[in-house]
């Protein structure tokens, strides 16, 4: 029997939730389609499926907590409260995004929302939120540091250095794992000896758990729990979300390496229909309300594209800054 | 000024920033308890305490991921780590992290850390824990390198390190953390970044050295002037940036050069500033460049072996004489 809704948050906190994965999945779809335009270029990593992880654990987190993660992490930026358009034309190389075009998709960033990064080399987030975490202590900060990474990221020895050295140290940082069950074509059993991943942290006594990622309130839930606990206590705790994205590893993967019925599978469990249907369900939105949220992400998202399409390039100055040697 | 040795000027900088500044911190494997594996940190831990001086496991790359975040979130590090042939376990968080943070989200922000690194052969020591890898961490962009030859210089340069906003690799050369010289003793005395440093005045050749080869190029400097030969030597302290200026400067006043490196010949730092006294100095040059460098091996055990895979005065001697003669 799943718990109400209405008794987990208030019914604007609830619809949020629904526009948050909404506006991601919007986003990513019309990623793909400036992708395949040629405004995107490089490598492109889409988050659609993954949703409810990103907006589900990001509201169990405090605004001043730090975020750090991986390259799949448009979603988590924007749900974080960067604008969309600024990834947009972060994504388009525009001097108007995010990190004025010299980050691009595998690498937003913003400090004044905790947003600490997104980094392209499977396992560099570990350590960096291991340090934002100790900076936190030193400081006398309230404040925690959650690390996203995947099930691929698990096998890094950063992530063995980093849980040891949270442990050790005692510091505050949650954990994240998305378990979308593969590295790039690598299915987690082929590459885990030990594939239920939340269970590898008992070589080093840091309390985890595995929560359903495509449900939205099942991970607010977790992680506002768990976050709770890493606050109070100030010691790392681990959070495994099992989920699926839809599209291929990057644009350049047609995902060949999965079976018709297992996409299938997860497509049934679509995060954004199933939550859609328990809103109404629950009476807490009609239809028409969930539309007039859906064509406000589309317009947000259309200018987005506009607003990077009309953006000066950088000047060749450019290359010059922000950097001291 | 007063009389003290490498490592003392080095610890004296430690403690001098420490007390100025609360954000600065030191870790690194063996640094607090143990006072570092060349006593570098020693009386650290006493003086500071367990949250400023920490211990770590012995996992570089997460020293140095460690170290990023602790950066990004306010702090100053200095991270040691036990030699610079370890840090080959760091190179992803120093050049795909550290020195790529502040360029690559747009300079929002920047990363005040030092990575200190003791390092150099020639003390039989074998193969893993004899190298000189100042030139990997030049090759990259986005990360001051710095290696000092004397006292004096080891204390202003650390402390100008720890107070810069970006990061600083900075060597320190294991054979000369007993050496001893005259050092200010000034809290503000700093030695600023990318300058060089005429160690000694001369007219007919120019020697580039850094660190320990910068010792030895002044001893033969020394007896070269019992032979009527004027060196000039230019210890460079800093190798990224370079004081190519100063270089320069010099090799136009004595139009001759010899340049010394410890490390592989091979796309070693010699190559680097030869190309640039060719770029600069071509019509004045009254000789061609000529480089003193590590063998191209593996370095072996042996002392007797090990002795000829390293530049000595005597071969620093022996070039300038080339050069002067025009031997080659
Ligand atoms: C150190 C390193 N090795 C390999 C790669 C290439 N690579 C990029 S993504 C990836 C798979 C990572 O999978 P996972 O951690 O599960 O994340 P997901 O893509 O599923 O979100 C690999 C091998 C890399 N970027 N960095
Ligand atoms: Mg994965």
């Amino acid at each position: 029997m799943e718990v109400r809704l209405r008794t987990i948050a208030p019914d604007q906190e609830l619809l949020k939730f629904y526009e948050q994965m909404y506006i991601s999945r919007e986003f990513e779809e019309r990623c793909a389609e400036q992708y395949t335009k040629g405004h995107i270029t490089g490598f492109l990593h889409l988050y659609s499926g993954q949703e409810a992880v990103s907006v589900g654990a990001t509201a169990g987190l405090h605004r001043d907590d730090y975020i750090l993660s991986a390259y799949r992490e448009h979603a988590q930026a924007i749900v974080r409260g960067a604008e969309p358009r600024r990834v947009m034309a972060e994504l388009f190389g525009k001097a108007t995004g995010i990190c004025k075009g010299k980050g691009g998709s595998m690498h937003l960033f913003d400090p004044s929302l905790n947003f600490m990064g997104g980094y392209a080399i499977v396992g560099g987030q570990f350590p960096i939120a291991v340090g934002l975490a100790f900076s936190a202590r030193y400081r006398s900060e309230d404040r925690i540091a959650a690390c996203f990474f995947g099930d691929g990221a698990v096998n890094q020895g950063t992530f063995h250095e980093s849980l040891n050295w949270a442990q050790l140290w005692q510091l505050p940082v949650l954990f994240i794992c998305e378990n979308n069950f593969y590295g790039i074509g690598t299915e987690v059993h082929r590459s885990s000896a030990l594939a239920s991943i939340h269970k590898r942290t008992c070589g080093y006594d840091i309390p985890s758990e595995k929560v359903d990622g495509m449900d939205v309130m099942a991970v607010y839930r977790a992680v506002k729990y768990a976050a709770e606990k890493v606050r109070e206590s100030g010691h790392p705790y681990f959070i495994e979300a099992t989920t699926y994205r839809f599209r291929g590893h990057s644009m350049a993967d047609p995902a060949k390496y999965r079976s018709a019925a297992e996409h299938e599978m997860w497509k049934a469990r679509d995060p954004l229909p199933n939550y859609a249907r328990r809103l109404i369900e629950e009476g807490i939105a009609t239809r028409e309300v969930l539309e007039a949220i859906e064509a406000r992400c589309q317009t947000t998202v259309d200018e987005a594209v506009k607003f990077a399409e009309e953006s000066p390039w950088p000047d060749d100055s450019a290359v010059w800054e922000d950097i001291y040697v | 000024m007063s009389e003290m040795t490498y490592r003392d000027a080095l610890n004296l900088a430690l403690k001098e920033e420490m007390r100025r500044d609360s954000s600065v911190f030191v870790l690194g494997e063996d640094v607090a308890l143990y006072e570092g594996s060349f006593k570098v940190t020693r009386g650290l831990l006493a003086e500071f305490g367990e949250e400023r001086v920490k211990d770590t496991p012995i996992s570089e790359n997460t020293i140095i991921g460690v170290s990023v975040g602790a950066a990004m979130g306010g702090l100053r590090p200095v991270a040691e780590l036990m030699t610079v042939n370890f840090a080959l376990l760091a190179m992803d968080q120093i050049i795909n992290h550290m020195a790529k943070i502040c360029f690559m989200f747009g300079g929002q922000t920047f990363l005040p850390m030092t990575i200190r690194m003791p390092g150099g052969g020639g003390s039989q020591l074998g193969a893993q824990h004899s190298q000189s890898l100042e030139t990997y961490f030049m090759h990259c962009p986005g990360m001051y390198v710095l290696y000092p030859a004397t006292p004096a210089d080891a204390k202003g340069l650390l402390k100008s390190a720890i107070r810069n906003n970006n990061p600083v690799i900075f060597l320190e050369h294991e054979l000369l953390y007993n050496s001893k010289g005259e050092v200010p003793e000034d809290p503000e005395y700093l030695v600023p970044i990318g300058t060089a440093d005429v160690k000694r005045p001369g007219e007919h050749v120019t020697i580039v050295a850094y660190a320990r080869m910068t010792v030895l190029a002044l001893q033969a400097a020394e007896q070269l002037a019992e032979e009527g030969v004027s060196c000039e030597v230019v210890d460079l302290r800093s190798l990224a940036p370079l004081d190519e200026g100063s270089i320069l400067a010099s090799v136009r006043k004595t139009g001759r050069a010899v340049v010394v490196e410890e490390c592989w010949r091979t796309c070693g730092l010699g190559a680097e500033i030869t190309s640039r006294i060719y770029e600069n100095c071509f019509d004045i040059l009254k000789s061609p460049v000529k480089r003193v460098s590590g063998l191209d091996v593996p370095m072996p055990y042996s002392r007797e072996i090990e002795k000829i895979c390293l530049p000595r005065s005597e071969t620093i001697r022996q070039a300038v004489m080339d050069v002067m003669s025009g031997a080659y």
